[in-house]
């Protein structure tokens, strides 16, 4: 019935003072209504909160070792002192879950970053010349994939050695051919469109029409792949850390904290329930974002 | 068809050249010296100079690598520098051993996936879709080694029901024909050691399906409903036939394709969450084969461990592809 009451109105006075409507506000439009997709950037606003205010929130810092009376406070069950616990170094866990989260999005972030730049380039490059140049990338996209992807960041990691940095650098590189796909089949289409063809007629550089038409024009796809690809990127990071292939103790890393707490499956488990439940809620929140921003961007997208 | 296959496979060409070509510069990739990095600063100068011999490093890198090559043709896997025995004679227990889990694993995924896209579909907007498709939802963004983590303590630590690690008792070990333990064990017929296997199985397998499980279930759930809004599914509907059968037969048959495709890429995901799955569980895989290779500085056998699984990857997608063409009468290939 409101939404009767409302259409009824014939005069919108707003409607003539806005701008005309852009792609960009329509797509914001699409997203506010789906709920899940608001659940998804609720959950990630809240992670960088907690990741750029961690010092202020966090209780205690990442390496205070709490001491009671007696002795340290080890692995102590979670109270309304300590709310996930201590760990065995009498670390407070809740304090380096919270800096965890500048680890994994920081990572996830850069690591995405990097191979949207690298990948986009390199689509361009393949879409707009074709040729012998699209043969020879196309050709090492394939390669690239033909690996599974954590497989191929394990052997990336064993041969630079582990750590943190090598790890994000590996996340790029096995992302790199993901946005590369989706950049280049983006500029082959663009490329026939007419006003391309009209922007070549009036002897615009190639530079030009690539970086201000073609990739402009490729935004979108990237946005959507980009958070869901945040979203992987995190679960890899800690997935090498918990390996051992990336970042190393005492780093608050969510995938090292669990590799440090299974010795305490017994003992501690709460020592390894919280790291956990911080990544799946992160990736949780970053696919959920995702699959909102594909719907209100690229409804074509949908898998 | 008969091209098409044939077409197919000779585009694998390059691409199998390619993943050859990365795994060898893996291990020249490595900074400084491999064989002083491989055996470590405290080795002696002859220790080194007989790996780079092995290793063949002292030779011009397009000869070493026409070397490997020849090698991989005559199935020569190169030498375990830690059990100085070669690969391709102690890689088959791992593989089998991670074969037996993808394959447990994907039955788990493929039964309940597809069973609670169906249902989901069949009564949408339950309470039993929603339920089932947050739990798709949440296991989409699973990490599975805490999952595997979880299963470990509640079932194993805490209620003993299937045990922490291992695919088979330590005291009563199965002897391996194929290594494919469930198949040697009926082959053998010790019912006793099957039931041990499988519960051995379970936990593994749960968190290795975890994953394709829940994108199984969403897809064949978006791909039923679409099926159920036809023309030719309310005709089967409005001449009286029983719902179970208009969804199990008339429905699924033309929602399947999507999921098959679906099934196939997981398949071979399933290869590389298999590494994070066996480590938490002792799983003598060839994931585990590899991490452990990995502390170890055993590059052979990290290189062959890595080409054996991308091998196998793009094998299962050539027969995706190919079914997915055998499947389905409307795709045509040029």
């Amino acid at each position: 019935m409101a939404e009767l009451a409302r259409n009824d109105n014939p005069i919108q006075p707003n409607q003539q003072d806005e701008k005309p409507a852009s792609p960009w506000r329509d797509a914001w439009r699409n997203f506010r209504k789906n709920k899940l997709a608001l659940i998804g950037l609720g959950i990630v606003t809240f992670f960088i909160i907690l990741a750029v205010f961690a010092p202020v929130i966090a209780p205690e810092g990442i390496d205070d070792q709490k001491i009671s009376t007696e002795n340290y406070a080890k692995l102590e069950s979670p109270s309304s002192e300590y709310w996930f616990g201590t760990d065995d170094f009498g670390r407070d866990i809740l304090s380096r879950v919270i800096y965890g989260a500048r680890i994994s999005l920081t990572v996830g972030f850069f690591a995405v970053m990097g191979s949207v730049i690298v990948g986009s380039i390199l689509g361009i490059v393949a879409g707009y010349y074709g040729r012998w140049v699209d043969t020879i990338i196309s050709r090492i996209f394939d390669i690239m994939l033909a690996f599974p992807s954590i497989l191929l960041a394990i052997a990336i990691v064993a041969v630079l050695g582990p750590s943190l940095k090598n790890a994000l650098i590996a996340i790029a590189i096995i992302n790199i051919p993901n946005f590369g796909r989706l950049v280049r089949s983006k500029v082959l289409s663009i490329k026939e469109e007419e006003y391309i063809m009209a922007a070549k007629a009036v002897g615009m550089k190639d530079s030009r029409i690539l970086f201000q038409h073609i990739l402009p024009n490729s935004f979108a796809p990237i946005i959507v792949q980009g958070t869901l690809a945040i979203a992987t990127a995190i679960i890899e990071t800690a997935a090498l850390g918990f390996l051992g292939l990336g970042a190393k103790a005492p780093t608050p890393e969510w995938g090292t904290m669990l590799a440090d707490s299974r010795q305490f499956i017994t003992d501690a488990p709460y020592t390894m329930i919280f790291p956990g439940l911080a990544i799946m809620l992160t990736v949780l929140g970053f696919n959920l974002m995702g699959d909102g921003l594909r719907d209100a961007l690229d409804p074509k997208m949908k898998s | 068809m008969f091209a098409y296959t044939i077409r197919r496979i000779l585009m694998l060409i390059p691409v199998l050249f390619g993943m050859t070509l990365i795994v060898f510069l893996l291990i020249r990739a490595i900074p400084g010296d491999p064989a002083q990095v491989i055996l470590g600063q405290q080795a002696t100068q002859e220790a080194v100079a007989a790996l780079r011999d092995s290793l063949g490093l002292d030779e011009a890198w397009y000869t070493q690598y026409f070397l490997y090559i020849g090698d991989l043709f005559t199935g020569d896997l190169g030498e375990s520098i830690r059990t100085n025995s070669p690969i391709n004679e102690e890689i088959w227990p791992y593989f089998a051993a991670t074969l037996e889990l993808s394959l447990f694993a994907m039955i788990i995924a493929i039964v309940v996936g597809v069973n609670a896209g169906i249902i989901s579909a069949w009564f949408q907007n339950s309470w039993f879709d929603y339920i089932a498709m947050l739990l798709a939802l949440i296991g989409v963004s699973m990490p599975i080694f805490w999952l595997g983590l979880m299963e470990q303590w509640a079932f194993a630590v805490e209620f003993e029901i299937f045990p922490t690690s291992g695919r088979e008792s330590i005291l009563n070990p199965v002897d391996p024909i194929t290594h494919l333990f469930i198949i040697d064990t009926i082959i053998q017929g010790r019912f006793d050691q099957l039931a041990v296997v499988l519960k051995h199985l379970i936990l593994p397998g749960v968190a290795l399906a975890t994953i394709p499980m829940a994108i199984i279930a969403r897809m064949t759930r978006s791909s039923m409903l679409e099926v159920m809004r036809s023309d030719y599914i309310r005709t089967a509907r409005a001449k009286g036939l029983r719902m179970f059968w208009v969804v199990y037969k008339h429905s699924l048959k033309n929602a399947f394709v999507p999921v098959l495709t679906v099934i196939g890429l997981q398949m071979g995901l399933l290869l590389g969450g298999a590494i994070l799955t066996e480590t938490i569980f002792s799983w003598p895989g060839i994931g585990r084969y590899i991490y452990d290779a990995i502390g170890f500085r055993d590059y052979p056998v990290i290189q062959s461990g890595i080409l054996v699984v991308a091998f196998v990857f793009v094998m299962i997608n050539l027969l995706v592809d190919l079914l997915y063409a055998a499947i389905d009468p409307r795709i045509k290939y040029q």
